[in-house]
């Protein structure tokens, strides 16, 4: 009896453990998680702790410089802007969250119908994707805006709208490897319907995609907000967020003289996507065997 | 070859045409048709008369027929007048921004490509060093930084706090054209939208150039003596450009929206403020030339680039 055959089998770890495994040891996604964790939690918690309210007005600070009692200022009309700031990024990531997981919905549905959905629906689906692609974004969205005017729920719909060609592509590429599986075919031979195979093997086996994908959107969908907002197209004041307080300083007297009031929210933004950006890289490689060879 | 690139070409007139479906469709969606832009508020009209005009300009008939009507106008240059200036042609007033647009544009991608690959040469070259490192974490930045904050930001250290350039417009008002009073107007708004872009050609750059290095090739170059500089730009970076080139090409429709933040901050007088412009003022007829006109061009470069590479690179065409 040899040794190798009397020692314990140690346990080899599964693929999710080490992909955890491989996500905390991740030095940029970790610097991701330090950074954003505390925006989140000081995003979500404001109302408890900071004094004066995104729409309260303090008359005797107009465009007054950061102090003690503002701690970045306050604006034009004697709003706080660390209030709008920490409001602001409410909406921003309400905004970015609900339109990324409706774009994920939307994609994922399409990609499955592009791959178990027969020749003449993939191809038309994907020529749809392409064109969608090929507009450039920024043109797309100012159509869909000017459309669907101002205020959360028109931006919410237009940014998900806008979002979802990229990851049906994925989708279907996976699915359509995945459909030649031998455990995919003998589940069809065993009569399977589209939905079970769909949700119980080709949802569960495109989760890395979806994942990856939704955290990069996150980003990417903060992005698309403050950009329509910055233009006066997205979230309309009074309602504060990031993009409409940058808004401000395309009037000159704001951009020149009280750099306060769009420095700090656009410090924000630019933290928060960079925080998002490491997390989502840190996921991708994660989710990569391969990235651990290197 | 000849073959392909028929074939490129016809499914880029199919995308042509299911582009202007497509913008024609969203803007009949939209609130509004062209009579309610048009009455003066101040002297209503009857239902009757309302209905009447609609007749007369063809609104009451199903919209396939509206599209193809629109459509044999559109082929003929002919795009309607815009809204907000009563009276004035659409397609002389899109035609005029391309010009602006093209060199803001043009100049930005220049500056992106030179500095993005330099950049990810010396980062590359010099992997895991504090420079690679400062590079990366710029990169990092340049990536998550919108293209309207770095305007700002840019529009407020370089033009407001420097006085290094002026801060906006095209050319000094009232003043005899030069091409330096131009190239001062130019540079700080280019070289403001070269950043995003350089910021992802160089790690594109990096990371492919690390692969080549790895490379068989690259290791005979250096055993037979070559200099270190000529393999790195001789062998390796001409290799590592191919990936970098199909960036490059993919990322012109993301340039065009950087370039419209760029043109609403500094007032440039291109395609991207026009677009703006007539979106705040529900201006469809202009949105639609602009757009199906930023669409065609785009469609155009795409084509381009596919042929370049089915060109350099046989293979493509079978796939």
């Amino acid at each position: 009896m040899t040794d190798a055959a009397t020692a314990p089998i140690e346990r080899t770890k599964g693929p999710t453990r080490r992909s955890i495994e491989r996500f905390f040891g991740n030095r940029a996604a970790m610097v991701g998680l330090a950074i954003f964790l505390p925006i989140l939690v000081a995003i979500i918690t404001y109302d408890w702790w900071w004094g004066s309210g995104p729409n309260e007005i303090d008359l005797r600070a107009l465009n007054k410089g950061p102090s003690p009692e503002h701690w970045l200022g306050s604006d034009g009309v004697g709003r706080d802007v660390m209030a709008r700031l920490l409001q602001g990024g409410r909406v921003s990531l309400i905004v970015a969250v609900v339109s990324v997981a409706i774009s994920t919905v939307i994609g994922f549905l399409v990609g499955s119908f592009a791959s178990f959905g027969g020749r003449v629906v993939d191809a038309s689906l994907m020529r749809l994707v392409d064109l969608a692609m090929t507009l450039p974004p920024v043109i797309f969205l100012l159509v869909l805006a000017s459309i669907a005017g101002t205020g959360i729920t028109p931006t919410i719909l237009v940014i998900s709208l806008l979002s979802w060609p990229t990851l049906s592509r994925m989708v279907r590429a996976r699915l359509l490897e995945l459909r030649e599986r031998d455990f995919v075919v003998a589940a069809r031979g065993m009569g399977a319907g589209v939905p079970h195979l769909l949700f119980k093997h080709g949802l569960p086996n495109c989760i890395d995609i979806l994942v990856v994908y939704a955290t990069l959107q996150v980003a990417n969908a903060i992005l698309l907000e403050a950009g329509l907002s910055f233009l006066g197209l997205g979230i309309a004041p009074p309602e504060a967020s990031w993009g409409n307080m940058l808004n401000l300083a395309r009037s000159t007297v704001v951009l020149e003289q009280y750099p306060w009031q769009w420095m700090f929210p656009g410090a924000a933004l630019v933290l928060t996507v960079l925080a998002i950006n490491f997390i989502g890289d840190g996921l991708r490689d994660a989710f990569d065997p391969r990235s651990a060879l290197n | 070859m000849l073959n392909y690139i028929a074939r490129r070409i016809g499914i880029g007139l199919l995308m042509l045409v299911a582009l202007s479906v497509l913008v024609f469709v969203l803007l009949r969606l939209a609130p509004g048709d062209a009579i309610d832009a048009y009455i003066n508020p101040a002297a209503p009209l009857s239902m009757d008369e309302l209905a009447a005009l609609r007749a007369r300009l063809g609104l009451d008939q199903p919209l396939p027929v509206q599209y193809f009507g629109w459509l044999r106008a559109a082929i003929s240059g002919d795009f309607g007048f815009s809204i907000q200036r009563a009276g004035v042609p659409v397609l002389p007033l899109v035609l005029e921004r391309i010009g602006p647009t093209v060199l803001l544009m043009g100049t930005g991608m220049l500056l992106a490509i030179v500095l993005g690959i330099a950049a990810g040469i010396v980062s590359a070259v010099r992997r895991n060093s504090a420079t690679d490192v400062a590079l990366s974490v710029a990169s990092s930045i340049g990536i998550s930084s919108p293209a309207f904050l770095t305007a700002l930001l840019g529009l407020y250290f370089f033009s407001v706090q420097l006085r290094w350039a002026p801060s906006g417009g095209m050319l000094t008002p009232g003043a005899p054209f030069s091409v330096s009073d131009l190239l001062s107007h130019l540079i700080l708004p280019a070289f403001l939208l070269s950043i995003g872009h350089a910021a992802l050609i160089m790690r594109y750059m990096r990371s492919s150039l690390l692969e080549v290095l790895n490379q068989d090739y690259v290791r005979t170059a250096r055993a037979k003596g070559v200099r270190e500089f000529w393999v790195i730009i001789k062998h390796a970076t001409r290799n590592a450009l191919l990936p970098v080139v199909t960036l490059i090409g993919s990322t012109i429709g993301i340039a065009v929206g950087g370039a419209i933040f760029l043109e609403s901050v500094f007032n440039w007088p291109g395609m991207g403020l026009l677009l703006v412009n007539a979106v705040n003022t529900r201006d469809y007829p202009v949105i639609m030339c602009a757009t199906l006109i930023v669409g065609a061009c785009v469609i155009a470069v795409n084509l381009l680039t596919d042929i370049t590479y089915a060109a350099v690179d046989p293979r493509i065409q079978v796939a």
